[in-house]
């Protein structure tokens, strides 16, 4: 995560490993007791925001498998890939 | 006419042949004879020509051979040829029957020998990283976690699978697999097209973009791992937008892609432990960052409260605080009595000292008498010579019949002066002083100064300014023994 300082950006655009380690970081603030009340119960519930995007990032875990192959006009498109 | 077989050599009876005829009949016999050869030779007077054909002569210790590769084969040779390399040429033998000279056609040309195919491997490397391909500064981060990965290898064989399974393990992905050769003719251009291919896929298209591409083969010889050892693939890994993991042969193996790629792995199987985290470890993290963030908030809130609490503490109770407040409050009040009491008392005192300090009446008219006859003497003193000028002008007057005016205004002031010291003269009669709110106490033994000479019950006469009035002395004092017989009206007169 970026500077305190900067405003924060929305969760949802953040990557999976930008996300944990933002929460990382909070929780490590929270720990420490750092900071002012108000800040800490905001940091509390962006906490839980992002604990949720990487949730769900972590829910999209299912495989798909194809493979590609070439149409005529020499395009990529995908295929059903069968394990020989 | 076509039969060109030579007859029985007849002495004499040979048959005439033309030039023309005995060069196509050569070049027909080498032709079918060596229509396909490998050659073994090294290389000497290489050129390629401005038409793109090469030329170059194969010899060896004793013999040599002129050699042409066609500009279109040229290209898709997989090695740069040059003077003294070692090398096996396959081809055919043809001739030219302009100049009835044979060559060797090549149709692919590879290096002879482990010692000579790794000396141009690493004279490639050189150039190559000279170039700047391998720069790390090239290298690109690996995203953490992928949503889709591009793997280009063979679709057949333990390598796809291992990969597949090692993915399905750890965080199934979409994956996307591009087939190729991975080994032999047309290999290395097929992996240079799809690792290009997959750059070229646009974001958000029918086919996803990879966020991470694996480029991966099996073990094998230095041979069988060749592909990836030319330049077409290094280039295409190296200009690859998609950050690379090469993952080629065994952990011995290295070749030249694993120069270029953005991270080398050891093995098919490695790519894939490279490329996506352990899922069920995510969740772990995740819950336990959780289970932190949980505790850090109670632990945060019990402790402000119990900072609250003691601070609350601290404050004091405020019906005490009223309480001793009201008592200083209290305390204040009595003081004040107190001091307003003394105040008066100590006013008292002074007011009877200042009284017992004033003169006598008598003896303030005794002054007052005495000034005044002093006054008068000077002013009997003062009225001759006065009015000696005023007599005198008289005299003139009656002289001469003029009154002076003068004397007659300097007598009137005298007498004004006269009535003066008279108003100032009673102004000191100590009646004066009764008018001022003092009174004068008469006992039956006259004129009473003194707190001392009261006795209880006595009879008094107070004289005010207005007039005398009866009183009776208080107090708790028994009367005097010697009761004196009712008071005479013997008090002398003040005045």
């Amino acid at each position: 995560m970026a500077d305190a300082n900067q405003a924060p950006r929305e969760v949802a655009e953040l990557s999976f490993e930008e996300a944990l380690e933002e929460l990382k970081q909070i929780v490590g603030r929270l720990e420490r007791g750092e900071g002012r009340l108000d800040d800490a119960i905001e940091a509390y519930e962006r906490g839980a925001r992002l604990k949720a995007h990487c949730e769900a990032k972590l829910k999209e875990a299912q495989a798909k498998i194809e493979r590609i192959g070439l149409a005529p006009d020499g395009t990529a498109r995908t295929e059903p890939f069968d394990k020989e | 006419m076509t039969d060109l077989d030579l007859p029985a050599a007849t002495p004499g009876n040979l048959p005439e042949l033309s030039v023309s005829e005995i060069s196509r009949a050569i070049k027909r016999t080498l032709e079918d004879r060596f229509e396909r050869v490998r050659v073994r030779g090294e290389i000497s007077g290489f050129k390629r020509a401005a038409s793109g054909h090469l030329y170059l002569t194969l010899k060896d210790a004793e013999a040599a051979i002129d050699a042409v590769c066609w500009k279109g084969t040229a290209a898709r040779l997989g090695l740069r040829p040059e003077d003294g390399m070692e090398v096996v040429a396959t081809g055919r033998i043809t001739t030219f029957p302009g100049r009835s000279k044979y060559q060797l056609v090549i149709d692919s040309l590879e290096l002879a020998g482990e010692g000579a195919l790794l000396k141009l491997l690493e004279d490639r490397r050189r150039r190559l990283a000279e170039e700047g391909l391998f720069a790390e500064a090239r290298k690109r981060p690996l995203p953490y976690l992928p949503e889709v990965i591009g793997v280009v290898t063979s679709p057949t064989g333990a390598v796809i699978r291992d990969i597949l399974h090692r993915l399905a393990d750890r965080f199934p992905r979409h994956v996307l697999v591009w087939p190729v050769l991975v080994q032999g003719e047309g290999a290395a251009e097929q992996v240079a097209r799809a690792i290009r291919g997959f750059n070229a896929l646009p974001e958000g298209g029918a086919v996803p973009r990879p966020d991470v591409l694996i480029v991966a083969r099996g073990g094998g010889s230095l041979e069988d791992l060749w592909a990836f050892n030319e330049e077409v693939v290094v280039r295409a890994a190296a200009e690859s937008a998609i950050p690379l993991i090469s993952a080629v042969g065994h952990e011995t193996d290295t070749t030249l892609i694993d120069y270029a790629s953005d991270r080398r792995a050891p093995t098919p199987t490695a790519a894939a432990e490279i490329a996506v985290p352990v899922r069920g470890e995510l969740v772990a993290t995740l819950l336990d960052l959780e289970r932190r963030k949980l505790g850090a908030g109670q632990r945060l809130l019990a402790e402000r409260r119990t900072a609250v609490e003691s601070l609350g503490r601290g404050l004091p109770d405020p019906v005490r605080l009223l309480g001793e407040k009201s008592q200083a409050l209290d305390e204040r009040i009595e003081r004040l009595e107190l001091a307003w009491r003394g105040f008066l008392q100590a006013r008292a005192a002074r007011a009877a000292e200042l009284g017992a300090r004033l003169p006598h009446p008598r003896q303030q008219i005794a002054y007052a008498e005495r000034g005044l006859a002093e006054l008068r003497h000077r002013l009997e003193g003062v009225v001759p010579r006065l009015t000696l000028p005023a007599r005198r002008a008289l005299a003139e007057v009656q002289a001469g019949t003029r009154l002076p005016l003068c004397a007659e205004r300097q007598l009137a002031r005298a007498r004004d002066a006269l009535e003066a010291w008279g108003a100032r003269l009673e102004t000191l009669s100590y009646e004066k002083t009764l008018e001022r709110g003092f009174a004068v106490v008469h006992g039956p033994d006259g004129l009473v100064t003194r707190a001392a000479q009261l006795a209880a019950g006595e009879a008094l006469e107070l004289q005010f300014a207005d007039g005398r009035a009866p009183a009776v002395a208080g107090g708790g004092g028994t009367p005097r023994k010697k009761a004196p017989p009712p008071a005479a009206p013997t008090q002398e007169r003040l005045l």
